[in-house]
């Protein structure tokens, strides 16, 4: 060692960095397979309401979409302006969301079915009857828990 | 020129590409958080006109919102701003009156005998009700609870109610329920 020393410095070889990509690439997938890029194409337009006293969704694995509001401009054309009920990915009457409530339940696992939350999506000009209406077929369904979905304010 | 040997294909650069990918991807996936105010509905009945709950008058306190979004609280009209505090008012029945909810003792964990209000908030809409009015009257509704709670919980642990652990906010919860009563739709006033 002494000798060694004597002789000058040694150079530290260069760490390598072979692994590093595979480090990263791990991070990578990791991502990957943890964002859900789930994409559902939206046929209406909505600017949800606002509020102060809202609560973050819990689990959104639990959680069912309702998307009611105008048609957007590509499909204002075929479907005017009233607004309509978007479930999964088509316009939907009112009554088909028991249907609609009954196979988002398939999906869960049984313990799971009872804390299912379905949160309406609904644009803040829509007029009260439309959404009485989702309102009551929910009831009929028994999916009881809702959420109203709205984006934090700092209120009036 | 014979045979030369094969060089190594530097790799420093594939933990670049890899971070690029990575950068991609954290921008692209948007964590939005689903934020709302939740709410649990009645169970459906068939017979929903006879089935109403007897409620004594005192209980309860009337929210109507109408078609052109003018707010009706216990049968005076009011501003948006001023539901709160009547709620408010209606919830906790301070000075113990006759006109407002009665309270039962009940005995709940951690607080021990708590006068409950047994008061109910009905709230009523037309069908012409703006979403957007709904959801500003649910949402002082629900601040007006909030606050009660809050002022409960400074009162019995000393702190806010969002810095209560689990069970103490169940407690709390127990002591302020909330309570609004999403009425069966009515259609006053033709359409």
């Amino acid at each position: 060692m002494a000798v060694m020393n004597k002789k000058g410095k040694k150079s530290v070889g260069a760490i390598s960095t072979s692994s590093l990509p595979d480090v990263i690439f791990m991070i990578l997938f990791f991502f990957m397979v943890t964002t859900t890029m789930r994409e559902q194409e939206l046929f209406v337009r909505f600017r949800l309401p606002e509020a102060t006293e809202v609560q973050k969704l819990e689990k959104k694995s639990l959680a069912s979409y309702i998307y009611i509001g105008p048609p957007t401009a590509q499909m204002a054309a075929k479907f005017g302006t009233a607004p309509r009920i978007q479930l999964n990915d088509s316009y939907h009457q009112a009554f088909e969301i028991g249907e609609f409530i009954a196979s988002e339940k398939d999906k869960l696992n049984e313990a799971d079915r009872v804390a299912m939350t379905v949160v309406l999506k609904a644009d803040n000009m829509t007029r009260m009857g439309i959404i009485t209406e989702v309102k009551q077929e929910l009831r009929k369904a028994n999916a009881l828990k809702i959420s109203y979905a709205a984006s934090k304010s700092l209120g009036y | 020129m014979a045979k030369r040997e094969v060089q190594e294909i530097n790799a420093g650069s594939m933990a670049d590409i890899a971070f690029l990918l990575l950068i991609f991807f954290l921008v692209a996936t948007t964590m939005n958080v689903d934020t709302g105010l939740q709410r649990v509905l009645p169970p459906f009945s068939d017979q929903t006109q006879n089935q109403e709950v007897e409620v004594k008058k005192r209980n309860l306190l009337l929210v109507f919102v109408n078609k052109f979004d003018d707010i009706q609280v216990a049968g005076e009209r009011m501003d948006i701003t001023q539901v709160k505090d009547k709620a408010k008012e209606f919830i906790l029945n301070a000075a113990n009156s006759p006109d407002l909810p009665e309270k039962v003792d009940t005995e709940i964990d951690l607080i021990g005998s708590y006068p409950v209000s047994q008061g109910v908030i009905s709230l009523q809409n037309d069908r012409g009700t703006s979403y957007n009015k709904y959801i500003m009257v649910q949402n002082e509704l629900t601040r007006a609870f909030n606050e009660v709670r809050n002022e409960v919980s400074l009162q019995k642990f000393g702190r806010s109610f969002a810095e209560l652990d689990e069970k103490e906010r169940e407690a709390i919860t127990k002591a302020v329920p909330l309570k609004i009563s999403e009425a069966e739709p009515k259609n006053i006033g033709g359409k």
